[in-house]
C-alpha cells in the first residue's frame, strides 16, 4: 500500500470552517462565562494561550505523520529538550534573571532564544531521523515505533541524569502586565505567546504551498515514490520535515519556558500526547487540522478546570482522543479517508 | 518477501513435541523452583553486602510477576504484532481487583487463588472494551490509545479517592492461604519461599496456554495479520476478533500477574502503574526477542534482575574503587537511559531480539538470507 493519507492544503478560504470555528470560539466563551463569569475573558485567553503551545507541537506530529506515516513518539520530548535550551540560553548564555523592560533588548533577547531553540531542536530532529527512523524505513511497521518510544526515553533521561531530576525555574522575560484594548484586556505574556504562534504557523503554511521544497514536501506525503520519479530527494525531504517539526516544538520550548516560568524533564510526555490528540482531533496530516486542534485541546483544558475538574483534564483530553478515532479517525476537519488497512 | 514469510508462518516454532510440550514445561518449572533458591543461597551467602537468600528468592518471586507480564504482552506485540503501550493498565486492573477482592478495605475475603481468576478476568473485560473499538484502526493509532489507556488508569484510581483511597492506596490485602494444605495457612510475609513457588507454579501453568496457543489456529492467525492484514484478511481470517483474542489473552496475563502481585506486596497504589512499568516490559519484549516465549521470559528475569540486583550492585562495587568521578554516578538514574538506547539498538541491528524464535527471524532476514532465491519475486512487487 502507498502513503495516501495526507490532503493538500487548499488555497482558498473555506468558509463553512471559518464560520464553524467561530461559532465554536463563541460557544467556548459562553460555556466559560456560565463556570466562571467575569474571570471568563481571563480563562479564554489563557485557553487560546494553551492551545497555541499545543498547536505548534501538534504541527510537528501531523507533518511527520503526513510524510513517513509515523507517530514520533520522541516529538513530546524534542519539546522539552526545547524548554531546556531556553533555559540555558536564558540563565546560562545571556544570564538574564527577570523581566526585561528594554523593549529592544527584550526583542533581541527573545530573538536569540528562539532562534537558538529553534535551529538546535531542528537538527536534533533532523538527527533522529537519520539515525534512528532512516534505516528502518522499509522495515516492518512495529520497529520504528519501538525506536521511537526508546529516541524519547533516551531524550528524557540524558536531561534527567544531566541536568535536573527536579522542576528548574526560568526567569519570564515579558513583563506580565495587562494591555488594554478597550473592549478587553490581555496579558502581555499572553498575546507573545498567540503571536508568535500565529506567525510561525502563517510562515510554515506559506512555506509548504509556497515554495518548492514545500511542495517537494507535499509531493513526498502524497505519493513517495512518484514524488521520486519525478526528482524530488525523498530523504532531503523527509530530514528538511523533521527540521521544521522540531524547530517548531523546541519553539514551543520557549514558549513554555516563557508562559510558565517553568520546566521539568518529565515535561514531555503529557504535552506530547495532549498535541498528538490534538494532531488527531484535527485530522492527521493536516497542519490546519493541527493547529485547530491544538486550540480545542487548550479549551478543553481550561474548561474542565473551570468546572471543577482540573485533575481529570488527562482523563477528559484521552478519552476524547478515543473518542475521535473511534467515531470520527478523520478528525474535525475531516478532509481526508483514514487508511483501515 | 510474501513467499519468505509464507514459508515462514508454515514453519513451526516449537521445540518440543507437540505430546511432551506440557509435561517438558511443568517439569521445567520444578527445575526452576529448585534451582534459582540454590542459586540465591549462594549468591546470598558469596556476594557481600545484597542480603540473604529470603531476599534473593524475594526478588525472584517479583522477577516472575515480569515474566508473567513479559509473557502476556509478548501475546500481544510479539506473536500478533499490536503495540500496546498501556500494558502496566491491565496490571493495575488485576491488582485493584484483588484489593477489593481480599483485603480489610472493602471487608470481603475471598480465597487468593480464586482472586487469581477473577483479577485476570476483570482485566481481559477490560482488555475487550478497550480493544473492541480500536482494534479496527490501524496499529499506530492502537499505540497511541493504549497509551492514553495507561495513563487514564493511574488517574482515575489517584483522583476517585473515595474508591480507592487514592495516592496512599490500599493496605491489608490478604495472604495467600493453603488452608492448612501440607501444614500451610496463610503464606506470611516473613518467607519468601512460598510465594516464589507460587509464581513458578502459575508462570509454569501460563507458559503451557501461551505455548500451546502459538501453534495453534489463533496463534498462526497472529502470525499471518502480523505479517500481512491484508492477505490475512483475503484468505477468511476475521482480524478484528483475532486481534482482540490477542488483546484480551495479553490483559489476562497482566491481570492475573496484577492479582498476584498484590496479594505478594499487601498494597496497592497508582504510583505501581505508571508508564515506566509498561515501557520495562516492552523492553523486557524487544530484547528478549518478539514473538519467542523463551526468549521473552529470559529477556524479562534479566531485565528485572539488572533492575533490581545488577544496578545496585553496581553502584556498590563503583563507589567501593574510590574513582573520583565514577565513584559518584548512581547507575540506577541511567536504567531508563540503558532501556531506551537498547531498543534503538535493537531495532536497528538485531530486530529479531537476543533470543529470537527462529520463525521471527527468518521474517526479518528474509531478504538476506534467501535475497538470491526471491530476488524476483521482490522485484515484482511495489515497495511499501
Amino acid at each position: 500500500m502507498t502513503a495516501s493519507t495526507t490532503t493538500v492544503q487548499r488555497l482558498n478560504v473555506p468558509w463553512r470552517t471559518v464560520a464553524g470555528l467561530t461559532a465554536a470560539l463563541v460557544f467556548a466563551y459562553l460555556v466559560l462565562l456560565n463556570a466562571s463569569g467575569s474571570f471568563a475573558s481571563e480563562q479564554f485567553i489563557n485557553a487560546l494561550t494553551t492551545g497555541a503551545l499545543y498547536a505548534l507541537i501538534a504541527l510537528g506530529y501531523t507533518m511527520v505523520y503526513g510524510i513517513i506515516e509515523l507517530i514520533n513518539f520522541a516529538h513530546g520530548e524534542v519539546f522539552m529538550c526545547g524548554s531546556f535550551v531556553s533555559w540555558a540560553m536564558i540563565t546560562k548564555v545571556l544570564l538574564l534573571n527577570g523581566t526585561v523592560r528594554d523593549p529592544l533588548l527584550l526583542v533581541g533577547a527573545l530573538v536569540v532564544v528562539f532562534l537558538a531553540a529553534m535551529l538546535i531542536m531542528g537538527t536534533v530532529g533532523v538527527i533522529i531521523e537519520r539515525f534512528a527512523y532512516r534505516p528502518l524505513r522499509n522495515a516492518p511497521r512495529l520497529a520504528p515505533l519501538i525506536t521511537a518510544i526508546g529516541v524519547s526515553f533516551i531524550l528524557q533521561n540524558i536531561i534527567f541524569v544531566s541536568i535536573s531530576n527536579s522542576i528548574v525555574t526560568v526567569p519570564k522575560l515579558i513583563p506580565f502586565d495587562d494591555l488594554n484594548f478597550g473592549l478587553f484586556s490581555i496579558k502581555e505574556i499572553n498575546l507573545f505567546v498567540i503571536v508568535v504562534a500565529v506567525l510561525l504557523m502563517v510562515a510554515l503554511q506559506l512555506f509548504t504551498t509556497r515554495t518548492r521544497i514545500g511542495t517537494a514536501m507535499r509531493s513526498t506525503a502524497l505519493d513517495r515514490e512518484a514524488a521520486q520519479l519525478m526528482g524530488v530527494d525523498i530523504n532531503r525531504t523527509i530530514a528538511i520535515t523533521f527540521f521544521i517539526g522540531a524547530a517548531l516544538a523546541g519553539a514551543a520550548g520557549v514558549v513554555q519556558t516563557q508562559y510558565l516560568g517553568d520546566t521539568v524533564f518529565n515535561i514531555g510526555f503529557q504535552a506530547g500526547l495532549f498535541a498528538f490528540t490534538a494532531a488527531v482531533l484535527g485530522g492527521i496530516g493536516n497542519t490546519t487540522g493541527a493547529a485547530v486542534g491544538g486550540f480545542v485541546i487548550g479549551f478543553l483544558q481550561v474548561i474542565s478546570a473551570a468546572y471543577g475538574f482540573g485533575r481529570w483534564s488527562e482523563a477528559i483530553i484521552f478519552t476524547t482522543l478515543i473518542l475521535v478515532l473511534i467515531f470520527r479517525p478523520t478528525g474535525i476537519l475531516g478532509q481526508q479517508l483514514a487508511e483501515r488497512a | 518477501m510474501t513467499i519468505a514469510r509464507m514459508r515462514a508462518a508454515v514453519g513451526r516454532s516449537s521445540g518440543f513435541s507437540d505430546r511432551h510440550q506440557s509435561l517438558s514445561i511443568l517439569a521445567l518449572g520444578v527445575v526452576v523452583a529448585a534451582a534459582l533458591p540454590l542459586v540465591g543461597g549462594i549468591l546470598g551467602a558469596v556476594v557481600p553486602g545484597f542480603g540473604t537468600q529470603n531476599d534473593w528468592v524475594g526478588g525472584f518471586a517479583d522477577a516472575g510477576v515480569f515474566v508473567l507480564l513479559a509473557s502476556g504482552l509478548n501475546v500481544v506485540v510479539g506473536m500478533a504484532g499490536l503495540l500496546d503501550l498501556g500494558y502496566a493498565a491491565f496490571f493495575a486492573i488485576g491488582a485493584y481487583t484483588y484489593a477489593y477482592g481480599a483485603s480489610t478495605f472493602t471487608g470481603l475475603h475471598i480465597p487468593f487463588w480464586l482472586m487469581l481468576f477473577i483479577g485476570a478476568a476483570i482485566a481481559a473485560v477490560f482488555g475487550l472494551l478497550l480493544g473492541a473499538p480500536t482494534l479496527r484502526l490501524r496499529g499506530d493509532y492502537l499505540a497511541i490509545v493504549t497509551l492514553g489507556f495507561g495513563e487514564i488508569v493511574p488517574v482515575v484510581i489517584l483522583n476517585l479517592d473515595s474508591w480507592t483511597r487514592g495516592t496512599n492506596g490500599i493496605v491489608g490485602l490478604d495472604q495467600p492461604n493453603l488452608y492448612g494444605l501440607a501444614g500451610i495457612n496463610g503464606f506470611g510475609f516473613q518467607s519468601p519461599f512460598l510465594y516464589f513457588f507460587t509464581v513458578v507454579a502459575i508462570v509454569s501453568v501460563a507458559f503451557i496456554f501461551l505455548y500451546r496457543l502459538q501453534d495453534s489456529r489463533i496463534g498462526r492467525a497472529w502470525v499471518a495479520i502480523r505479517e500481512d492484514e491484508l492477505a490475512a484478511a483475503s484468505m477468511g481470517i476475521n482480524t478484528v476478533t483475532t486481534k482482540l483474542a490477542a488483546f484480551a489473552i495479553g490483559a489476562t496475563t497482566a491481570g492475573l500477574a496484577g492479582a498476584f502481585y498484590g496479594a505478594k506486596l499487601g498494597i496497592v497504589s497508582p504510583d505501581q502503574f505508571h508508564f515506566d512499568v509498561s515501557f520495562t516490559v516492552l523492553a523486557m519484549v524487544v530484547l528478549g526477542g518478539m514473538g519467542n516465549v523463551w526468549g521473552v521470559a529470559i529477556g524479562g528475569f534479566v531485565v528485572y534482575e539488572i533492575q533490581h540486583q545488577g544496578l545496585h550492585q553496581l553502584n556498590a562495587f563503583m563507589s567501593s574503587l574510590n574513582i573520583p568521578i565514577i565513584s559518584s554516578i548512581n547507575f540506577i538514574n541511567y536504567q531508563y537511559l540503558l532501556y531506551g538506547l537498547a531498543l534503538v539498538t535493537m531495532m536497528l541491528l538485531r530486530p529479531e531480539g537476543l533470543f529470537p524464535s527462529r520463525q521471527r527471524r527468518r521474517e526479518l532476514h528474509a531478504e538476506t538470507d534467501e535475497a538470491a532465491e526471491f530476488l524476483a519475486a521482490e522485484t515484482l512487487e511495489p515497495p511499501t
